[in-house]
């Protein structure tokens, strides 16, 4: 698979790590209601699609930043690819 | 049908018209006492322990595609029990005992061949860590040793000993573990459950589940709505999809594992082994092909094939413990779907909705614990309670902080 960097164009995925669900993003403040079913929800359960995915992606082999990037998990298909703090800073700017 | 001596003659002798199909092909009726969603080798399994040690018959076995059509048709065919932890280690025992016997409890020619599984080490912390597990083996009244080099010598020539990298110091033999003929093992469960009366109905896909007041009590097909008493889920690789029709949430990932065939060879390979400092196992099939295998690719993926990367890797660690192998041609490739849970254990278990049960999780050790998940599957199915040597795998562990992490990597199911 080659992942089109935002940055550094394509890229073999291979230079990547793969982390999974990009929801991991969005971790419970620790202050929270029901903290404890919300960091066992965050922590271990996955929606797991087959169809559309978002996930995360780390170029641990390049410039060290984190993608989310939007795949399909039945076609390999690669349909749009975001740097992580862009989508990070848009979330917090709300 | 009866397999024997005197039959195979007999048909010898009478032109072969007394050959009959192995199970029948019903149309469902309109209720059960157990579904079974899922025609694999552990739905299978589940069926034929719930129909001949159980003694509940009224069962239908539901599958989507054709039966063994899934994992259980394209795995590498191994067979072991030298798991670490103590909630692993005697599940996967009471299974390898159960391979032990299951030829002729199927009357049906599986080919489990006792071959032996060798794990090969390479550093003297290796070593230990092995050492460790063999005892913990022992201990679950499995079979191990431990292999020097001047052993290793003579029971595997071929391999690189001299390697400058990772020279090998030894291996953990179990000579008990092997290889099965896999498709067999489908459909000598399949034969033995039908004949005792429970339905195999192909190509038919659970579209829905019917659930009523918390109570789950049948299921929506393609080939309308059947009804049963008790609902038990066991389609591990698709188990996220399935679950997902009534919105219950797994801890598992779906990813691909890879596997390769290669040209037929003479007879070259002993047992099975697996190299000790990178991503390679090894067997060789009755036929003459290796059979190899490694690491999943590691991302989320439905796809059944997988990618260049770690075809590369699997073949470059097979060089590097065996360079022999890199005149033989790859032949084939292919790939499987994999429930990787969030530990690296399975599930069977109740679910939070009432007669509704689960089964799966295998991450990539699901072929060998096939007879053991289909038992302890049908316990929990018929009794309500867990077997005792499947008691931890339930779905609990992950609040309660009772995690089977046999690797040590915590919730990244890609390293499981």
């Amino acid at each position: 698979m080659l992942i089109n960097h935002p940055l550094l164009g394509l890229r073999d995925s291979s230079e990547f790590i793969y982390m999974g669900d990009a929801k991991l993003m969005n971790r419970p403040s620790w202050r929270s209601k029901n903290i404890k079913s919300k960091f066992i929800e965050y922590g271990y359960f996955r929606k797991n699609p087959a169809g559309i995915h978002k996930e995360l992606w780390y170029h641990e082999q390049g410039d060290r930043s984190w993608l989310v990037v939007t795949r399909n998990t039945v076609t390999h298909e690669i349909l749009k690819v975001e740097l992580a703090r862009n989508l990070k800073r848009k979330v917090n700017a709300k | 049908m009866k397999y024997s001596g005197f039959k195979v003659l007999w048909e010898g002798l009478s032109g072969n018209k007394g050959w009959k199909p192995l199970w029948r092909n019903p149309s469902p009726k309109k209720s059960y006492d157990i579904i079974i969603v899922g025609g694999g080798g552990h739905g299978l399994a589940t069926a034929y322990y719930l129909s001949n040690k159980f003694n509940i018959t009224n069962i239908a076995v539901v599958e989507k595609g054709w039966l063994g059509s899934g994992n259980i048709g394209k795995n590498t065919t191994i067979i072991r029990s030298n798991y670490l932890l103590p909630q692993n280690q005697p599940f996967y025992e009471f299974s390898l005992k159960l391979w032990e016997n299951l030829e002729q409890e199927l009357n049906y020619n599986s080919m489990v061949s006792q071959r032996g599984v060798l794990n090969i080490f390479h550093s003297d912390s290796q070593r230990d860590a092995f050492v460790r597990r063999g005892n913990a083996m022992l201990m679950s009244g499995a079979d191990a040793s431990l292999l020097g080099v001047d052993e290793l010598k003579k029971l595997v020539p071929f391999l690189d000993f001299q390697n400058s990298r990772f020279p090998i110091k030894g291996g953990l033999w179990q000579q008990r573990g092997g290889t099965v003929r896999h498709d067999a093992v489908a459909w000598g469960y399949a034969k033995k459950a039908d004949s005792r009366g429970v339905d195999i109905i192909e190509n038919c896909e659970v579209t829905n589940f019917l659930v009523k007041n918390g109570r789950c009590f049948g299921v929506e097909t393609t080939k309308g709505i059947i009804k049963s008493k008790k609902i038990g889920v066991c389609v591990a690789g698709s188990s996220s999809e399935v679950m997902g029709k009534i919105g219950i949430n797994l801890p598992i990932e779906s990813h691909v594992l890879q596997a390769f065939v290669s040209e037929g060879l003479k007879p070259l390979i002993p047992g099975v082994i697996t190299f000790g400092a990178g991503h390679f196992y090894v067997s060789q099939s009755n036929k003459g092909g290796l059979v190899f295998g490694g690491d999943i690719d590691g991302y989320n993926s439905y796809a059944q094939r997988g990618n260049l990367p770690v075809i590369e890797d699997v073949c470059e660690g097979g060089v590097a413990l065996m360079p022999m192998i890199g005149r033989a041609r790859l032949l084939r490739a292919w790939g499987g779907i994999m429930d990787m849970s969030m530990d690296g254990s399975p599930i069977i278990d109740k679910t939070e909705i009432k007669n509704l049960y689960f089964n799966g999780g295998w991450c990539y050790g699901g072929f060998k614990a096939t007879p053991a998940s289909g038992f302890c599957y049908a316990h929990l199915l018929a009794t309500g309670k867990p077997h005792k040597d499947a008691k931890d795998f339930l779905f609990n562990r992950f609040e309660k902080g009772r995690l089977i992490d046999e690797k040590g990597q915590g919730n990244q199911p890609n390293l499981h």
